[in-house]
């Protein structure tokens, strides 16, 4: 019986060597052949805090900046750590009222009573000051501090863009963003956004259990340094481009100026502007939405994406490609027969040059039908589609109708119509020069965006070629800057150089001659070219207004564009042109009585609904 | 006098002692690097948990030292009185006591208190030893059965009242002596049946769980058709099981505390609550689990040093053991339990005298408990049941008490060739 008894012994032996068995097999599973824990362990004490590079900064052509950082504080509070808090105190530091106060508390303790949530963000440096001197009163409450883009000059805001947190679908496209990221939302800011965010570091921290700090993982062997962002040197003029701002401020159109020589944009409006401090910081989200439903459409940057009518300024293109094509010499005549289409009341001009200056409607509508109504040299036949067709080409290689390429992002092409358009217009192609003659004056089918005429306007001071129109000279460090080699390659018209001498002494002609349309755009000194264009539309007619000057060896190409500024291109665009190449040129203005009627002025008429405002709304 | 230090120091189990002083000793480097801090590096500071568990340490070496130079009978003729005491502690806590974390157990001096739960354990190994011990005592008496029980139950109610059901649950490891005194086997089989039964009653649909159990009914009964296993025995059973399973629904919704019912379906898989019950499970699963094959060294465990771990250095401090010295340290601490049970065991049974025997079990079942509910829990098979890992986990009352358990049992394995 003892004996038996005494054989349990093994009985309990083998239950206790059982579960330490068991045991020993489940740790195996759990530690040797399941990794998982080891990435949830990490995920639990590790955190990959992002080091934010600094974002390059944004010069103009001589070295003044327009684009800096600036240090703001976040006011973080860590709920848990708040201990005997003067609440009053604090409020006013803040400027923020009790109530106010409860509901951020309130908030902060819903996302954690650990981990920092930010109760005021984005204070000022000068706000701060008071808040830093007290801020040991207030355990649980500390500062982080992050950049924000700042503007000195407050100008140039369609140029230079803002910068905004990435949203979902930008994290979706582009990994390298993570949620609260930083990035360039338009202009400069959306189209460098590579060149200028530089590359974020990383650095891994230990946590507690309450997230919080606990020094850093294996002495920062895996952190990485962050790298600041390259600075641009953009080719804006700033002196300039406050003054061509000052002159459109009452206005709504459009100012581009180009160095003809380069294709560098000096100036770039596009007005109603805003200031672009306006779209940074804690402002931003009200300041959009006022922005986004102004009529006036300030965000809309019309020199880009507005596609207008041209008017007469289109007519020195109409002229350059018949002569090319052989359809009109130098010398053609064309009587001014206002049966054809209306005509301001001139001499009728018996030469290419005289009818530029005069800016003769019949002339332009003789000359647009030669090279319509042209001989297919296939078919033997004159057909409108073949001479469309090979008007289109030519007026591609002056620039419009297609995207020029500058370094802005979302420009429009502007509209030059072909057969498939027609096509489809006229339901089975029944349409001829007749049914689109309008084209000739810059009217009709036709658009073209602002920075199309600027660069048109450098072509003929080029006489017959541009270099795309840009706004980026260097990129990179202070000392180690880097051309933007982008923007070197002239593109050639391919129209011999002595037709664009006619153009260029047509132009000189409207503003130096008799007879000229543009006679307020003269400048003592300074060989001013420039062609008016009046182009109607539904609403009050569009001032346009192109030139380049000094006529030899031209420093600047401007186009001008006064929307619904009843008038023609004589009566505002060109004298505010005038006093844009006059300040360029001679660096200060010396028509003060001139210079302050334009700056006051505020021709344009109440806003009709046009096609672009629309469409500007669904963008 | 001196002839009988000479045969204790011979006849003292040194291996047994040197197992219980490794495993204090990975019990307090654990407690210091579960709650290590770099601004309070030095391991002797008597304010953190690691120094006070030092102190706890050269205490119970002192008692240790203290129970192997007293005559052994002490302890025999002195058991009931123990018992007496400590039932008395035992209802005074009640009246009296401080609550920490829901039970009522605690008699608390300023920073240092004193659990009489966990004395009560090692009072009643050496009460049940002395009535087993008796003259004509035989497990098939009902008489002997039913004193046994008695003396068991009557602490494990006492601490059920403290709302310390992990302790309580303690208490059923007696059954292991009982068996091995004569208890016949049916009952282990009974009461790990019914715990089977308690189980599947709570995972399947008690009418489905009641058809298979039918089932099973009719298949025993065939098999055993031969043997004229009567049918209303069969029958008899299965009713009992049938109540049983109906029951268990009703006892469980009533007799559990919510808390204890979470930790349970978390368990079972009926619940997810990963921010809540089932929070301390998962951190302590991955503690352990994040450790690897060589674990991540000692000290640069981050789970349980920076508070991922609930109790990381009381009831969870095997995390810290998982975490830092991976599944070679965590197969190392496992295998000196094992190792010190089955010694216990063997050192039982040379024993001559039945109360040492039964003492001897006593200590083993009571070590075996605490090792299987304690391990068991933080690796993710058994409920959350806050008991402490003998000898590891931080605790004054936890190792003094274990240590008292453990050198009584010592002391009178010492004394093994006395005349009884």
């Amino acid at each position: 019986m003892k004996n038996t008894l005494s054989s349990r012994r093994f009985i309990i032996m083998g239950i206790i060597i059982t579960v330490g068995i068991i045991y020993i097999i489940r740790l195996l599973f759990l530690q040797v052949f399941d990794d998982s824990y080891a990435q949830l362990a990490n995920r639990n004490a590790l955190r990959f805090v992002t080091q934010y590079p600094a974002r390059g900064l944004i010069y103009d052509r001589k070295g003044e900046l327009l684009v800096y950082n600036e240090l703001v504080y976040d006011l973080m509070v860590i709920p848990r750590q708040v201990k005997n808090l003067d609440t009053a105190l604090l409020c006013e530091l803040v400027g923020i009222d009790k109530e106010q106060f409860l509901t951020r508390m309130k908030k902060a303790v819903t996302y954690s009573s650990y981990a920092p949530s930010s109760f005021e963000k984005q204070i000022s440096k000068e706000d701060f000051g008071p808040i830093q001197e007290k801020l040991y009163m207030f355990p649980g409450f500390y500062a982080q501090s992050r950049t924000l883009r700042y503007y000195p000059h407050a100008v140039a805001s369609h140029v230079l863009g803002y910068v905004g947190e990435v949203n979902e679908n930008m994290i979706k496209k582009n990994p390298y963003y993570k949620k609260g990221d930083y990035i360039g939302m338009s202009g400069m800011e959306k189209y460098y956004e590579e060149i200028l965010r530089g590359t974020k570091g990383s650095k891994i921290t230990l946590v507690d259990v309450h997230n919080r700090e606990k020094g850093s993982f294996q002495n920062g062997k895996y952190d990485t340094a962050s790298i600041a962002g390259s600075n641009l040197y953009s080719s804006i003029d700033l002196q300039l481009q406050l003054y061509a701002e000052k002159l459109m401020a009452n206005k709504r159109g459009s100012i581009v100026a180009i160095e003809p020589s380069t294709g560098e944009i000096l100036c770039f409006v596009s007005a109603p502007f805003y200031d672009p401090n306006m779209l940074v910081g804690r402002v931003r989200g009200n300041n959009y939405m006022k922005l986004l439903h102004d009529i006036s459409k300030p965000l809309f940057n019309r020199a880009l994406m507005a596609e207008y009518p041209p008017g007469s300024i289109f007519k020195v293109a109409q002229a350059m490609i018949a002569l090319d094509m052989g359809v009109i010499y130098p010398d053609t005549g064309f009587p001014c027969d206002k049966s054809l289409v209306g005509c301001h009341n001139h001499p009728s001009a018996s030469n290419v040059r005289d009818a530029i200056k005069m800016s003769c409607n019949p002339y332009f509508y003789r000359v647009y039908q030669k090279i319509i109504q042209q001989k297919d040299p296939t078919t033997q036949k004159v057909e409108s589609k073949y001479g469309l067709s090979i008007w289109d080409e030519a007026m591609y290689k002056l620039g419009f109708g297609k995207r020029l390429g500058i370094d802005l992002p979302d420009s429009k092409s502007g509209f030059i119509p072909d057969t498939s358009f027609y096509n489809r217009y006229y339901k089975g192609g029944g349409w001829n020069f007749f049914t689109i003659y309008s084209n000739s004056i810059g009217q009709g089918e036709v658009g073209v965006i602002p920075l199309q005429m600027a660069n048109f306007a450098a072509i003929v001071a080029n006489r017959g070629w541009y270099i795309t129109p840009h706004l980026v000279r260097y990129y990179g460090d202070e000392n180690l800057k880097k051309r933007n080699t982008q923007y070197v390659k002239k593109n050639f018209s391919m129209i011999p150089q002595s037709y664009w001498n006619l153009a260029v002494e047509g132009m000189w002609g409207v503003v130096h001659e008799g007879g000229g349309t543009a006679r307020r755009a003269m400048i003592e000194d300074i060989a001013v070219c420039g062609k008016t264009g009046t182009a109607q539309n539904v609403g009050a007619d569009h001032s346009v207004f192109i030139c380049f000057a000094p006529k030899d060896n031209p420093k600047i190409a401007i186009s001008v564009y006064v929307e619904n500024a009843a008038g023609g291109g004589g009566t505002w665009a060109a004298p505010i042109a005038s006093l844009l190449v006059e300040k360029y040129i001679r660096g200060e203005v010396l028509r003060k009585e001139m210079e302050e009627t334009y700056i006051n002025a505020a021709p344009c008429q109440s806003l009709p609904l046009r096609r672009y405002v629309q469409k500007s709304e669904s963008d | 006098m001196e002839r009988r230090e000479r045969g204790l120091l011979e006849n003292i189990d040194w291996t047994t002692i040197l197992t219980y002083l490794a495993l204090v000793f990975i019990g307090w480097i654990s407690i210091y690097s579960a709650v290590y801090d770099e601004a309070h590096k030095s391991i002797l500071d008597l304010d953190a948990r690691y120094g006070k568990q030092l102190i706890w340490i050269g205490v119970s070496l002192l008692i240790a030292l203290f129970i192997l130079v007293i005559d052994p009978k002490f302890f025999s003729q002195t058991s009931y009185l123990w018992y007496g005491i400590f039932i008395v502690m035992l209802l005074a806590v009640l009246a009296v006591g401080s609550e920490t974390k829901g039970a009522k157990s605690w008699f608390g001096v300023g920073d240092f208190g004193i659990q009489p739960s966990e004395f009560a354990k090692a009072t009643t190994a050496l009460a049940l030893a002395k009535i087993l011990s008796g003259i004509d005592v035989d497990m098939k008496n009902l008489r002997t059965k039913f004193a046994a029980i008695t003396i068991v139950a009557i602490p494990m109610l006492l601490v059920l009242l403290q709302n310390d059901t992990g302790s309580a649950l303690v208490f059923f490891v007696f059954v292991l002596v009982l068996f091995r005194e004569g208890l016949s086997l049916s009952v282990l089989i009974f009461g790990a049946a019914m715990a089977i039964l308690f189980v599947l009653s709570l995972v399947i649909n008690p009418y489905v769980l009641i058809g298979i159990l039918f089932v099973i009914t009719i298949i025993i009964w065939r098999l055993n058709r031969k043997r004229k296993l009567s049918i209303w025995l069969c029958l008899g059973l299965f009713v009992f099981a049938a109540g049983v399973v109906l029951s268990v629904e009703y006892v469980y919704d009533n007799a559990l505390e919510s808390h204890q019912k979470d930790r349970i379906e978390v368990l079972l898989g009926q619940k997810s609550d990963p921010k809540g019950v089932e929070y301390n499970v998962n951190q302590s699963k991955i503690a352990i689990g994040s450790g690897g094959f060589f674990g991540k060294g000692f000290l640069k465990g981050t789970q349980t040093k920076y508070n991922f771990v609930p109790e990381q250095d009381t009831d969870f401090i095997f995390c810290t053991i998982g975490e830092e010295w991976g599944f070679v340290g965590s197969v190392f601490v496992i295998g000196l339990y094992l190792y010190l049970m089955v010694r216990l065991i063997k050192m039982a049974e040379r024993q001559r005298s039945k109360f040492s025997r039964v003492y001897g079990y006593c200590v083993t079942s009571i070590l075996f408990a605490h090792f299987t509910i304690n391990i068991g829990m933080t690796i993710g098979l058994l409920p959350v049941i806050g008991i402490p890992l003998p000898f590891i986990s931080y605790g004054g009352s936890s190792l003094m008490a274990f240590t008292l358990l453990l050198f009584i049992f010592v002391r009178q394995d010492a004394s093994r060739m006395d005349l009884v």
